[in-house]
């Protein structure tokens, strides 16, 4: 049994007054122990929604209206709130994007350290001291002993989520959440950032699920790929696969239309219109008005997930390769 | 090579910084330090950095949203930065400017139309209404925007639409010369090709030079004809973008390289040690770049490199660079 399952996961957003939408229309996901999965999609495509979802903190008025979350073996979502704080932060741990949202500015780093551990261990000021002051090393932050005294604002962006991730780490999670964890960062905080988590996670066996738009950052540091649109998983397989032969059309597109797959000066391949938002999905497959190999079953039926792909046409490999 | 559409000679650009009305210091940000740039008519000029390194202050100081301190700043031949407003009015026509995010920098409240007859109103005062409303209508359609947009207002419109209208606020006056800063960051991946696309077709029809201002090396590889590299305020290396891609000369161009996530791996994977960016208020006497540069000596803290031109042609303002 895999260490995170998800299961056929719907989260629901009131419409007016009877209705609901679906941000989530049956998402399943499996991550083994020590596993890098990538979540690709663009803006509203669900991948937030997922990583909120698996720690049960949809916020109202939103709701988990059908689906489980099992991590070994039990249910996160029913859990208790008392209980789900043991694993929440502790043996699941998250980053978010900006680290000047996630950090108190008006709480010294040593004091959000010693909160966080404090809330999941039995521990003394002392020994919390120079644990944190550890980790504050483990992530390469120079003079770890006097930056406990600092405040977030006086502090960089790259070293702020150091300390984002020094925090995460401070449990030893089994799990971390990172959702879109460089995008507020420039290119060469994000390479530092992003080889720091991927050192980090080689190293003490800690799986990773890895929120981002940008398939760069995904091919560099995952081993698994989950392709979303429109709240559905449309593609599902290892990095190297999809980004050398993707199947579904939508992958495709996605990789195509990057930059570096176009010659100098040549056009780059589009794809037509935008994605539809959850309360105006069409019929059959989301994708299906954007895509050049949708036929009628296409919009009329839902593609299921099959052979890691969501499609009824998918590429086979000589056409996905060239 | 032609006479540059758009010239810059030693421009300066300082912010006074707030200050204790007690203080005596009068601290002071160098934004932009001699910066001399020469665009040429129908190339796509493009200006990469990080954030802070004054590559948006270039910007809007050529299109006059800010007064450099020093140096001049020259359109086809003529100075633009000490004309009076009503010299320069015409001129202001034939200089247009794309920022960032269309979410910000439409007006809510205005219609398509409204939007997009105002420059022409304000800058070209001879139209008629008529002549005002044929042109909304050209450049609509040369934007692949549709007629029936001119009477919706921004918020019915997606984020690549909206930067449709703002590609074509710009065009509306038959300008020569573009500023793009940052236009497809705030987007979709899928949307970035369609921008992009638009705007090297815009270009090949209209003969149009592009200032673009970007972080993502990638777009720059596809898109630029030459490139300068800034860093806190200063250009550090000006080439071809074949050359400066297949041979990069300025030790921080190279960081940057190193920097991009690659879809076959491998930029991640050796740990960094954290980049700090110096103190930009008390910049230090030599190279800016020399606290991160791993070729840096005890010459490179104390002088600072000129731009000089390399043997292939390329500008690098670096000691060791040949």
């Amino acid at each position: 049994m895999a260490m995170l399952e998800v299961r056929d996961l719907h989260v629901a957003f009131p419409q007016g007054k009877r209705n609901e939408v679906e941000a989530l229309r049956g998402v399943n996901l499996t991550l083994e122990k020590g596993e890098r999965l990538g979540v690709v999609g663009e803006s509203g495509a669900g991948k937030s929604m997922l990583a909120f979802a698996i720690l049960n903190l949809i916020a109202e008025p939103g709701r988990v209206s059908h689906g489980e979350v099992m991590f070994h073996g039990e249910n996160l979502l029913d859990l208790s709130e008392r209980d789900i704080r043991g694993i929440r932060g502790n043996r699941i741990s998250m980053i978010f994007q900006d680290p000047m949202v996630t950090l108190n500015p008006v709480l010294t780093i040593g004091t959000q350290m010693m909160e966080t551990l404090k809330a999941h261990r039995n521990i003394s000021d002392a020994d919390a001291r120079k644990l944190c002051i550890a980790k504050l090393k483990q992530v390469a932050i120079p003079s770890a002993e006097s930056r406990l005294a600092a405040y977030p604002h006086e502090l960089s962006g790259g070293l702020r989520q150091r300390v984002v991730i020094a925090i995460a780490l401070l449990t030893d999670p089994e799990v971390i959440i990172a959702d879109e964890p460089t995008t507020a960062l420039d290119v060469t905080i994000q390479a530092e950032i992003m080889a720091l988590i991927l050192k980090l996670c080689r190293e003490n066996d800690v799986a990773l699920i890895l929120i981002t738009h940008d398939l760069g950052v995904v091919a560099e540091v995952t081993e698994r790929i989950m392709i979303m649109y429109a709240g559905l998983c449309v593609e599902d397989g290892p990095t190297k696969r999809i980004i050398e032969a993707p199947s579904h059309p939508y992958s495709d597109g996605l990789l195509r239309a990057l930059p570096q797959h176009a010659g100098r000066g040549t056009k780059l391949y589009q794809i037509p219109g935008s994605m539809p938002p959850i309360t105006a999905l069409p019929p059959g497959c989301a994708y299906h008005p954007r895509c050049a190999r949708a036929t009628a079953e296409c919009k009329r039926t839902i593609p299921p997930l099959e052979n890691g792909v969501a499609c009824f046409h998918p590429l086979d490999q000589d056409e996905a390769a060239s | 090579m032609s006479d540059p559409i758009v010239e810059t000679k030693g421009i300066e650009v300082r912010f006074p910084l707030p200050t204790h009305f007690l203080s005596r210091e009068k601290p002071v940000l160098h934004a932009l330090n001699t910066v001399d740039v020469g665009i040429e008519p129908g190339e796509t000029f493009c200006v990469v950095g990080e954030s802070g390194c004054g590559k948006t202050t270039l910007g809007r100081a050529i299109m006059g949203l800010l007064s450099p301190s020093a140096g001049e700043i020259r359109f086809k031949g003529a100075r633009i930065d000490t004309m009076d407003d009503a010299t320069r009015k015409p001129i202001r026509a034939q200089m247009q400017m794309v920022f960032q995010n269309p979410y910000a920098s439409l007006n809510p409240r205005r219609t398509v139309f409204d939007t997009l007859a105002e420059p022409v109103q304000h800058l070209m005062p001879e139209k008629s209404a008529k002549d005002v409303r044929a042109q909304v209508e050209a450049v609509l359609d040369a934007t692949g925007c549709d007629q029936s947009w001119q009477r919706r207002l921004p918020h019915e419109f997606s984020g690549g639409q909206r930067q449709r209208i703002a590609i074509a606020r710009a065009l509306v006056t038959n300008p020569a010369f573009i500023v793009a800063d940052e236009p497809i960051s705030a987007l979709d991946v899928s949307i970035q090709a369609q921008i992009l696309n638009l705007m090297n077709d815009l270009q090949a029809e209209r003969g149009l030079t592009y200032l673009f201002i970007t972080h993502d090396l990638s777009v720059v590889e596809h898109f630029g004809t030459r490139v300068a590299v800034m860093y806190l305020g200063r250009v550090m290396e000006l080439a071809d973008t074949e050359t400066l891609f297949s041979a990069p000369k300025h030790p921080y161009t190279q960081l940057l390289l190193d920097a991009i996530p690659k879809l076959e791996g491998g930029s991640f994977d050796k740990p960094r040690q954290p980049g700090e960016l110096p103190d930009p208020v008390n910049m230090p006497p030599g190279c800016p770049f020399a606290p991160r540069c791993p070729m840096a000596e005890d010459r490179c803290r104390a002088e600072r490199p000129a731009l000089r031109t390399l043997p292939n042609g390329t500008q690098a303002a670096c000691h060791f660079a040949e």
